[in-house]
């Protein structure tokens, strides 16, 4: 068994947070350590999302869990919220994406845009790990540019039709849930676009899992397809109006991506600095090697720059400051900063680097994925232009 | 059924320890402190106890300085239902002055069952429960692994060298946890929140005279180096011979 993970903390980040706080943090990196450790390789080759770890994290409160106590969430601030996501990409990426979809991106859209009716009947269930959601928005044609999306729902007498086909959905074919975002009105009219809760054995709706990832492979990634999809008046989210619904949640779900990649290259790092000093190469230890000093150095700098990033962020999101412009700013960074990690630590491990018993290469190819989803690299490069300048480059 | 669990802050088992500067007590800046492990099964047993009675209260006691309410919380996290610091700057080395302080504190308790650790992993004792238990004129079966309660009685089973002990007790009754007994819970996230609604009374601890006291500590010395004696087939001899004579382990 890999010896017990103590976090890496160089400039005592620890002591700016509270005792919950770091609660929270040691019963998600023991749990990890004790729960997910031992069966991530497995499910990581066999391509397979460990569904059976889904009682204990609803259990535990990992779902939905800054979402208040009445429906049944752990009613947590958004850096404890940061720090449960952060231990659980330690453990895999696909977990830590599964938590924030359930969480994130359909959790917290009932919250945000569904009626009290809509929020009893789901929300519990959800925290309780009993209904696993999903969340549609991308689609084949238009992932960075949702807004084009030729989804619709047509309103017909006593609820609504959908039609069109959704992809890359994380939990796609675990879910029995679905918020699927659709336009309502005119192809060319973002503003017509509205979520709605769809159940997934609805007749027309299908799941198709999508083959041949070469990342996130304990991550469940489908195709959805919804075909006359009928579903009553009642599945409408009434607070949901325009694009900007569907990017809320997403700047929700980036604020956890930022932690959860500072997670993994804190795991990568880790792993890095215990072979260096073990690895005997020329009569010592690598670590010895001013290359092998460099490359943690480098590692060790960025991680303590990013976790002081994602800690003032949580802060500001705690006073409702966290504007999705710097929301976009930590994904960008820290999921750079990560893959960086991932990569010089994979590289450090030699040979070994490459083997599944090490987590530099699984980090490595899941932090790929990270980089592209929920906002490609480049479009938050381009959020931030906007912010900046005032002036869009991309619309 | 009303059960109290002593707790104590110690060093984590994976902490580099340091000595400090008066040569008798560890250097404290930087070390992680944590539940002492075998405290952890008794507050498992505590909670699992109260779950099977359907009701009840859980009390976590610890006798420590301000910083161990972070360690009856971690208790209250679990699930205890309240906590008591007794408090006092260091936990003296005597364990029956330890065991004075909180025998006062469980007396007038009317509690069902009093539940320790079997051992604290820093000092290495063994000693505040059974001198508790007697302190209080209970019963007390230490380094549990097995515990079944039935109306006023109580059966426990201990792992004793080469074999199991099993006895038979009266409650209310003074038990310390050994490993293996229940495997302790995580605090979940919903608990750690509702933990800092739960009371934790805060007073003096009646720790009377000391009489025993740590005069110095010493880290354990450096392990020597190993020694290859040759290579393959031809070494095997030599191997032997030298297990037998000097390291006399054959």
């Amino acid at each position: 068994m890999a010896p017990r993970f103590e976090g890496v903390d160089f400039y005592d980040v620890g002591s700016l947070l509270s005792e919950e706080e770091r609660a929270v943090r040691d019963t998600v990196r023991q749990w990890v350590d004790e729960r997910l450790a031992p069966v991530i390789n497995h499910h990581y080759l066999e391509g397979t999302f460990p569904r059976e770890l889904v009682p204990e994290m609803a259990q535990l409160g990992f779902f939905g869990a800054n979402l208040p106590e009445e429906y049944g969430c752990a009613g947590l601030n958004n850096v404890a919220y940061g720090l449960i996501m952060q231990e659980l990409e330690r453990g895999d990426s696909g977990v830590r994406s599964f938590a924030s979809v359930q969480g994130a991106l359909v959790m917290y859209p009932i919250h945000a845009f569904g009626s009290e009716e809509q929020r009893k009947k789901w929300l519990p269930k959800m925290a309780a790990g009993e209904v696993i959601g999903c969340f549609g928005l991308t689609e084949p044609d238009y992932g960075s540019n949702p807004g084009g999306m030729i989804t619709t729902a047509k309103e017909m007498k006593d609820g609504w039709v959908l039609n069109g086909a959704k992809m890359w959905i994380t939990n796609g074919s675990t879910a029995q849930v679905a918020i699927v975002w659709a336009k309502t009105g005119a192809l060319d009219d973002a503003a017509g676009i509205r979520g709605f809760i769809v159940p997934t054995d609805a007749p027309g709706f299908s799941a198709k899992d999508q083959k041949g990832k070469l990342s996130l492979r304990a991550s469940d990634t489908s195709e959805l397809v919804l075909q006359d999809v009928k579903v009553g008046k009642d599945a409408l989210l009434p607070g949901s109006k325009g694009l900007k619904s569907p990017l809320s949640c997403l700047t929700q779900a980036r604020y956890g991506i930022a932690w959860g990649a500072l997670g993994a290259a804190m795991g990568c790092y880790d792993e890095a600095l215990r072979y260096a000093k073990q690895r005997v190469m020329f009569g010592k230890p690598i670590a010895a090697f001013q290359l092998q000093q460099q490359r943690l150095a480098e590692m060790l700098t960025e991680i303590t720059k990013a976790q002081l990033l994602v800690l003032q962020l949580g802060r500001l999101k705690d006073l409702g400051k966290a504007t999705p412009q710097r929301v976009s700013l930590a994904k960008r960074n820290n999921v750079d900063v990560a893959c960086e990690v991932a990569r010089e630590a994979r590289r450090l491990l030699g040979a070994n680097g490459i083997l599944v018993e090490y987590t530099a290469m699984r980090h490595l190819a899941n932090l790929e994925s990270v980089y592209t989803y929920e906002g490609t690299h480049d479009m938050h490069t381009l959020i931030l232009g906007e912010e900046i300048t005032g002036i869009s480059a991309f619309e | 059924m009303k059960i109290a669990v002593c707790i104590k802050r110690v060093p984590d088992t994976e902490t580099r320890i340091r000595i400090g500067g008066d040569g008798a007590s560890i250097d404290e800046s930087g070390v992680k402190f944590v539940v002492n492990p075998y405290d952890e099964y008794a507050v498992e047993e505590a909670l699992q106890r109260k779950e099977k009675a359907g009701g009840g209260e859980v009390v976590a006691i610890a006798l420590g300085p301000d910083a161990a309410q972070e360690t009856i919380r971690g208790a209250l996290a679990m699930g205890a239902d309240r906590g008591v610091l007794l408090k006092a700057d260091r936990v003296p080395a005597d364990a029956l002055a330890v065991a004075r302080a909180l025998a006062a504190e469980l007396k007038d308790g009317g509690y069902d069952l009093v539940l320790f650790g079997k051992v604290a992993v820093d000092d290495y004792n063994h000693g505040v429960g059974p001198m508790a238990a007697e302190l209080l004129g209970l019963p007390c079966v230490t380094a549990v692994v097995r515990l079944e309660l039935e109306g006023g009685r109580g059966v426990a089973e201990r792992e004793v060298e080469g074999g199991v002990e099993v006895v038979e007790f009266a409650l209310p009754a003074v038990l310390t946890a050994d490993k293996g007994l229940n495997t302790p819970r995580y605090p979940a996230l919903k608990g750690i929140m509702a933990a800092k609604k739960k009371p934790i009374e805060v007073k003096p601890a009646a720790l009377g005279e000391t009489r025993v006291a740590v005069t110095a500590l010493a880290l354990p010395p450096d392990r020597k180096a190993g020694r290859i004696v040759g290579e393959g087939p031809d070494a095997v001899g030599e191997l032997v011979r030298l297990l037998r004579t000097e390291a006399k382990v054959l």
